[in-house]
C-alpha cells in the first residue's frame, strides 16, 4: 500500500468513470482557493535559498548544483449533471536539489523552504551521491551550458484562471451539462483543471531563472445507455489541454474547424466552445448507439489532429526519445526501434510527406516555456525531414553519448520533489504545403473512415505496433462521408503507417491536440506535451472490430 | 518526525478537534518516509529520498463541507487550518450527496502491514541492492535496469462523533528488466514486500537474466486465438493497467445501477449474484493477510473486513460509496486495499508440463480498455514470451498483441496455479484456452 494510493481514495476518485487520474494533485496540500492568488515569492528571496544550497554543496563536495523552487497551484472543478462533485484547490512548495559528486548524480528535495532547510537537502542530495558513487563505473558527462543571469519568462496569458470566481467556473460546466442532458445524453461528467508553475531555477553555471507557466483544460465525458438493450456508449470532450489561461473558454469563430461535411465534427483551435461540443456530443454519442458495426479490413484513414496528436505521441514523439532509445527506460517505458544503429541505415521512418518538428516555443502549447528544468533556453529543431529520422530530444547529460555539444533544452520535473529528467518537447507534423482542404483531402478517398478525438490507445515497448481507437468514426465512400461506424480500432506497425502517409491539409486546419499525463520514469512522473497537426491521410491501414459478446 | 505513533498522532488530533466549532469535524495525519534508486545499463542513473507528513482536516456546517490542510504542527498552525477549512466550508455549495460522518467504528486488530527492517532501510542498502544486481548482470555480460522504491508511513484519524484510527505500513517494491546485448532477448522479474527481509535482488535478477537468454531471437508464430500460461505478473502489474484489476475495478454498485458497466443488467439494476465466471474463480478481500496486510479502515473510516467478491464464479458483493449504498439500499461496503484470488498447488513450472501446446506468458504491457461494455482490453506480451508443446518451453516467440475480456477470460479457465503477491495482491497463474491474439510486432 502506498501513501498516495491512500490519499487517492479519499479525494478525488469518487466515482471517477471518466475523470482521468491527474498526477500533480497527489503532491499537493488542499488550500483555500484564494490562497492561489498570492503574489509568488520574489525572486531576490528566492536567490538567497538557492544561494545557501549551492553553497552547502559545494562545501560538502559537489562540482555540479541545481536548485529547483518550485511553487505548483492547481484547481479542478469537479461536476455531473447538475451537481458538484467537487472543488479542489492545492499548493505545493519545496525545493529539490541536484548535484554532482565523484562523478555522480545525487537529489533530495525538501519542504522546509528555508536557508537551513535547502542546505540540510543539498548535504543529504551530496551523501547519496557519494553513496551510489561507490557502485558507479562512469562518470557523469554533463554538455556546458552558459550561465543566463538572473532572467524571467512568463507565459503570455491573458487571464488568469485562478482569478476568475469558481461561481462562473461552476456555471460553465453546470451549463455544459444543461446541453449535453437536453440533447439525450444519460449522463455526463466534466472537469475544469487549471495550472500554475512558479518555477525558481538557479545552478553553479550561474543562472537564476525565475518562470510563471499556466495551463488550462476544460474536459467532459457524456454516456448515452439504451436499457433495453442495455448497450452503453461514451464520447469525450474534443477540447484540448493549452498552455493558456481562462481565454481558452472565450470561443471565436476564427478556432473552430469544420470536419468534413456530412460528419457534424468541430475542431477546436486556441479557444473552446464547451456549450457546442456538448450538445455535438450527446447527439454523437445517441447516434453511436444504433451506428453500423464497421467490417474489418483495409481502409484509408482520414485523421483529425485531435486524434492524430495522440498518434504521433505514441509513434514518434516516444520513440525518438534519447534516454528510450539508450535504454534508461527499459525496465518501465520502454526502450525504441529507432536505435542509433537504425537510424544509421537510413531506412525511411516516413514517406516524404513526413516532416516532423520537436519544439518548446510554439505559443499556447503544453510545451512552451523560456528555458527548461536544467536551465537550457528552449528551441525548435526537426526530428524527421522528408521521412527521414534526422535527430532525437535530448538534455544535457546525454548530448555527448551521441556526440553532440549541447542539450535541446527538453529538461522537466513534474515538481520540486521529483528529479528533473529528459521529457517530450511538443512534437508536431508540419501541415502540408500546397493549399488543401479537409473536403478535398476526403473527396479522392475511395473507402476510407474519417476519425475524429483520441480514444483507446496502445503501443509496444519498442513503438512498432499499436492500436488506436477513437471518439466518432464515419464511413468515406467514394469521396464521401456516409455515416456513422462504431466498433472501429487500426492496427499498424509506425514505420508502415508512416510510409502510408498520403499527405496532409494546409496550415489552416493545423491545430494543437495536447496531453496533461503523459508518464515515464521511476518514481513515475507526469509532463504535459501539446502535438500540433493538420487532419491528415493513411493509406491501407488495418481496422479490426471491437465488439465481443459476454454471458 | 515522519513516523509519529499512535500516541502522538492522536495527541494532535484531539487538539485540532478541540479548536473546531464546526457540526462536525474530521482529521487526518499522514506521513510517509521512503527512499528510491533506479539503474540503468548496468549503472545508477537515479535516487531520490522523500520524507512528508500532513494533516487534513474536514468541517462541515449542516451539508456544507471544507477542507484544509497544514505540514506543520504548533498550535498556532493547527488553530489556522481548522478555521480555513471551516470558513470554506460556509462558503461550499450544499452537497447533494451529503453523507453525516462516521461515528466509533470497531476495526479488526492491526495486522502486520508495518516491518522495522523496511522502515530502518537507508541510501547505503539501497545503493548495495542495486549493486548486487549490477555485478550479476556485468559478470553475464547482460545489460539491466531496475528499480528499488521503499516507504514507511502511517494514517491516523479522528472525529467528533467518536471515530478513532491508527495504522503503520511499510511496502518495498523492485523490478528489474534484463536485456541481451544484441538485442534481441529480454526478461523481467518483480516483487513487493511488507517486511524488506523477504527481499532478495540477487535472485530476482537471476529470473530476469535467466528469461533474458531463453528469449534471445524468438521465432514469430501466426496470431489466433491460443491456450496460454499467464504468469502471476502477467495478471496484475504495479506499473500498469491489468486484466485482473480492471475486473475489480469494475466492481462498483453505482455504475452497474446506473447502466454503464459490464454487470449492469438490460433493462436496469445490476448483475450481483449472477454466475458470470468459471466456477473454480474465487476472489476475496482481506486486510489481515500475513503476505498482503494492508489498512484496516477505508479513507473515508469505514472498516475493512475480510469481504468476498467472486465466489465459485457467482459475483457476491459490489463496493459502493456511503452515499449510493443509502441511495439503493445496499449493503455499505468500501472498496478494498487488496485481494486474493483463490489457487491450487501447482507452480508454473508444473502447468508448463501438463500443458500439449500453448504459451507462456511472462508480462503484459501498456494494457488500455477498448470497450467497456465487454471489458475488453488492448495490449501485448513482454520481456519472455514462449511456445510450449509436450510440456516443455520449445522456444521463444515473437511478442503479440491481444484484444481479450477478463470476463471471456474467466470463463475459459483451464488451471489455476498457486498465488504468489503482486503489488500488494496475492494472483496465481493462469492457464486460459483460446486466448485472443490479434497481430505480431516486432518489439524485444
Amino acid at each position: 500500500m502506498k501513501r498516495r494510493d491512500f490519499v487517492g481514495l479519499t479525494g478525488l476518485a469518487t466515482g471517477a468513470l471518466f475523470i482521468p487520474s491527474i498526477p500533480g494533485f497527489g503532491s499537493g496540500i488542499e488550500v483555500d482557493p484564494l490562497r492561489l492568488l498570492d503574489a509568488a515569492v520574489d525572486p531576490a528571496v528566492k536567490k538567497k535559498l538557492a544561494d545557501a544550497a549551492l553553497n552547502a554543496a559545494k562545501a560538502a563536495g559537489a562540482t555540479y548544483t541545481d536548485v529547483r523552487i518550485g511553487r505548483y497551484l492547481n484547481q479542478g472543478v469537479f461536476t455531473r449533471e447538475k451537481q458538484v462533485q467537487n472543488i479542489l484547490s492545492t499548493e505545493s512548495y519545496g525545493a529539490g536539489i541536484r548535484v554532482i559528486a565523484n562523478g555522480t548524480w545525487g537529489f533530495a528535495a525538501t519542504n522546509q523552504v528555508t536557508e537551513a532547510g535547502l542546505a540540510k537537502a543539498a548535504q543529504l542530495a551530496v551523501q547519496i551521491a557519494k553513496a551510489n558513487s561507490k557502485v558507479q563505473k562512469a562518470q557523469v558527462q554533463l554538455a556546458p551550458q552558459k550561465g543566463y543571469g538572473e532572467v524571467s519568462w512568463k507565459a503570455p496569458i491573458q487571464q488568469n484562471a485562478f482569478e476568475v470566481p469558481i461561481k462562473d467556473k461552476v456555471d460553465i460546466l453546470l451549463a455544459a451539462n444543461a446541453k449535453a442532458l437536453e440533447n439525450g445524453a444519460s449522463f455526463v461528467n466534466s472537469v475544469l483543471f487549471q495550472v500554475n508553475e512558479q518555477k525558481y531555477f538557479a545552478s553553479t553555471d550561474g543562472s537564476y531563472i525565475d518562470q510563471d507557466i499556466h495551463r488550462i483544460w476544460p474536459t467532459f465525458g457524456v454516456t448515452a445507455i439504451d436499457r433495453a438493450s442495455g448497450k452503453f456508449r461514451s464520447r469525450q470532450s474534443l477540447s484540448s489541454p493549452m498552455g493558456m489561461g481562462y481565454e481558452y473558454l472565450t470561443p471565436k469563430a476564427a478556432d473552430k474547424v469544420a470536419g468534413p461535411a456530412g460528419s457534424n465534427v468541430i475542431g477546436y483551435k486556441n479557444s473552446y466552445d464547451i456549450l457546442e461540443d456538448a450538445a455535438a456530443a450527446a447527439k454523437q454519442v445517441k447516434e453511436k448507439l444504433t451506428a453500423k458495426s464497421v467490417v474489418p479490413g483495409k481502409y484509408d484513414l482520414v485523421l483529425d489532429p485531435h486524434h492524430l496528436g495522440l498518434t504521433i505521441h505514441e509513434s514518434v514523439g516516444h520513440p525518438t526519445e534519447l534516454d528510450r532509445v539508450l535504454g534508461y527506460e527499459a525496465n518501465y517505458a520502454g526502450t525504441s526501434f529507432a536505435t542509433l544503429e537504425w537510424k544509421a541505415k537510413n531506412i525511411p521512418y516516413g514517406s516524404k510527406q513526413v516532416n516532423i518538428v520537436a519544439d518548446k516555443l510554439q505559443p499556447n502549447s503544453l510545451g512552451a516555456v523560456g528555458y527548461d528544468d536544467e536551465g537550457v533556453k528552449t528551441k525548435e529543431w526537426d526530428l524527421i525531414k522528408e521521412g527521414k529520422l534526422i535527430d532525437y530530444q535530448k538534455i544535457r547529460d546525454q548530448a555527448a553519448m551521441v556526440g553532440q555539444k549541447e542539450s535541446d533544452g527538453c529538461c522537466y520535473s513534474q515538481s520540486w520533489q521529483d528529479v528533473q529528467f529528459q521529457r517530450m518537447p511538443n512534437v508536431s507534423l508540419r501541415p502540408g504545403t500546397a493549399k488543401l482542404s479537409v473536403d478535398e483531402l476526403v473527396k479522392n478517398v475511395d473507402k476510407g473512415i474519417y476519425i475524429a478525438g483520441n480514444g483507446s490507445f496502445s503501443i509496444d515497448q519498442q513503438r512498432y505496433n499499436f492500436q488506436f481507437g477513437g471518439q466518432v468514426f464515419y464511413a468515406i465512400e467514394k469521396g464521401k462521408i456516409t455515416g456513422m461506424l462504431e466498433d472501429v480500432a487500426y492496427q499498424a506497425n509506425t514505420q508502415e503507417f508512416w510510409n502510408s502517409c498520403a499527405g496532409s491539409c494546409d496550415q489552416s486546419d493545423y491545430r494543437l491536440a495536447g496531453f496533461f499525463n503523459d508518464g515515464k520514469g521511476q518514481p513515475a512522473q507526469s509532463s504535459a506535451v501539446s502535438h500540433g497537426s493538420a487532419t491528415t491521410r493513411f493509406n491501407g491501414v488495418n481496422v479490426i472490430n471491437t465488439a465481443r459478446k459476454i454471458g | 518526525m515522519a513516523i509519529l505513533s499512535q500516541d502522538e498522532s492522536q495527541a494532535i488530533l484531539k487538539k485540532v478537534l478541540s479548536f473546531s466549532t464546526a457540526d462536525e469535524c474530521e482529521a487526518t495525519l499522514s506521513g510517509s518516509n521512503g527512499g528510491n534508486v533506479r539503474s540503468a545499463r548496468n549503472a545508477i542513473s537515479t535516487s531520490g529520498a522523500a520524507d512528508d507528513v500532513s494533516l487534513a482536516v474536514e468541517a462541515r456546517f449542516g451539508k456544507r463541507s471544507g477542507v484544509a490542510t497544514c505540514n506543520e504542527f504548533d498550535d498556532a498552525t493547527l488553530r489556522r487550518c481548522v478555521q480555513r477549512a471551516e470558513e470554506i466550508a460556509k462558503l461550499a455549495p450544499e452537497s447533494p450527496e451529503y453523507m453525516p460522518l462516521l461515528g466509533a467504528q470497531t476495526y479488526i486488530a492491526a495486522p502486520k502491514s508495518f516491518a522495522a527492517s523496511t522502515a530502518g532501510i537507508t541510501p547505503d542498502f539501497r545503493a548495495t541492492q542495486i549493486g548486487k544486481t549490477m555485478k550479476i548482470c556485468d559478470e553475464k555480460k547482460v545489460t539491466s535496469a531496475a528499480f528499488l522504491n521503499d516507504e514507511a508511513g502511517f494514517v491516523a484519524k479522528r472525529n467528533n462523533k467518536g471515530l478513532e484510527a491508527y495504522q503503520q505500513y511499510t511496502n518495498l517494491s523492485f523490478s528489474i528488466t534484463v536485456r541481451t546485448p544484441d538485442g534481441t532477448g529480454s526478461g523481467y522479474a518483480t516483487g513487493d514486500y511488507n517486511d524488506a527481509a523477504g527481499f532478495d535482488a540477487g535472485a530476482l535478477t537471476q529470473v530476469a537474466a535467466d528469461k533474458a537468454a531463453m528469449s534471445r531471437n524468438a521465432k514469430a508464430i501466426e496470431p489466433g486465438k491460443y491456450t496460454v500460461i499467464l504468469e502471476p505478473a502477467a495478471l496484475v502489474a504495479n506499473t500498469d493497467a491489468s486484466l485482473l484489476a480492471a475486473l475489480m475495478n469494475a466492481l462498483d454498485a453505482r455504475n452497474a445501477d446506473e447502466g454503464r458497466s459490464f454487470l449492469s443488467k438490460k433493462g436496469g439494476g445490476n448483475r450481483k449474484g449472477e454466475k458470470l465466471f468459471d466456477e473454480r474463480v474465487t476472489i476475496y478481500s482481506d486486510p489481515t493477510n500475513a503476505e498482503i496486510a494492508s489498512l484496516t479502515f477505508a479513507g473515508d473510516g469505514r472498516p475493512q473486513k475480510k469481504m468476498t467478491w467472486i465466489e465459485k464464479g457467482v459475483v457476491k458483493n459490489l463496493y459502493t460509496s456511503r452515499f449510493w449504498a443509502q441511495k439503493a439500499g445496499i449493503p455499505d461496503i468500501p472498496r478494498p486495499g487488496g485481494w486474493i484470488m483463490e489457487g491450487g498447488t501447482q507452480s508454473v513450472q508444473d502447468m508448463i508440463k501438463g500443458t500439449a501446446k500453448g504459451i507462456l506468458v511472462t508480462r503484459l504491457w501498456y494494457i488500455r480498455p477498448v470497450d467497456p461494455q465487454t471489458l475488453l482490453y488492448t495490449g501485448l506480451t513482454r520481456d519472455g514470451t514462449f511456445y510450449i508443446e509436450n510440456g516443455k518451453i520449445k522456444h521463444p516467440v515473437k511478442n503479440f498483441r491481444f484484444n481479450e475480456s477478463p470476463i471471456i477470460m474467466l470463463n475459459n479457465l483451464e488451471a489455476i496455479g498457486k498465488p504468489v503477491r503482486v503489488n500488494g495482491n496475492l494472483v496465481p497463474p493462469l492457464k486460459i484456452r483460446d486466448f485472443t491474439f490479434t497481430s505480431l510486432s516486432d518489439a524485444v
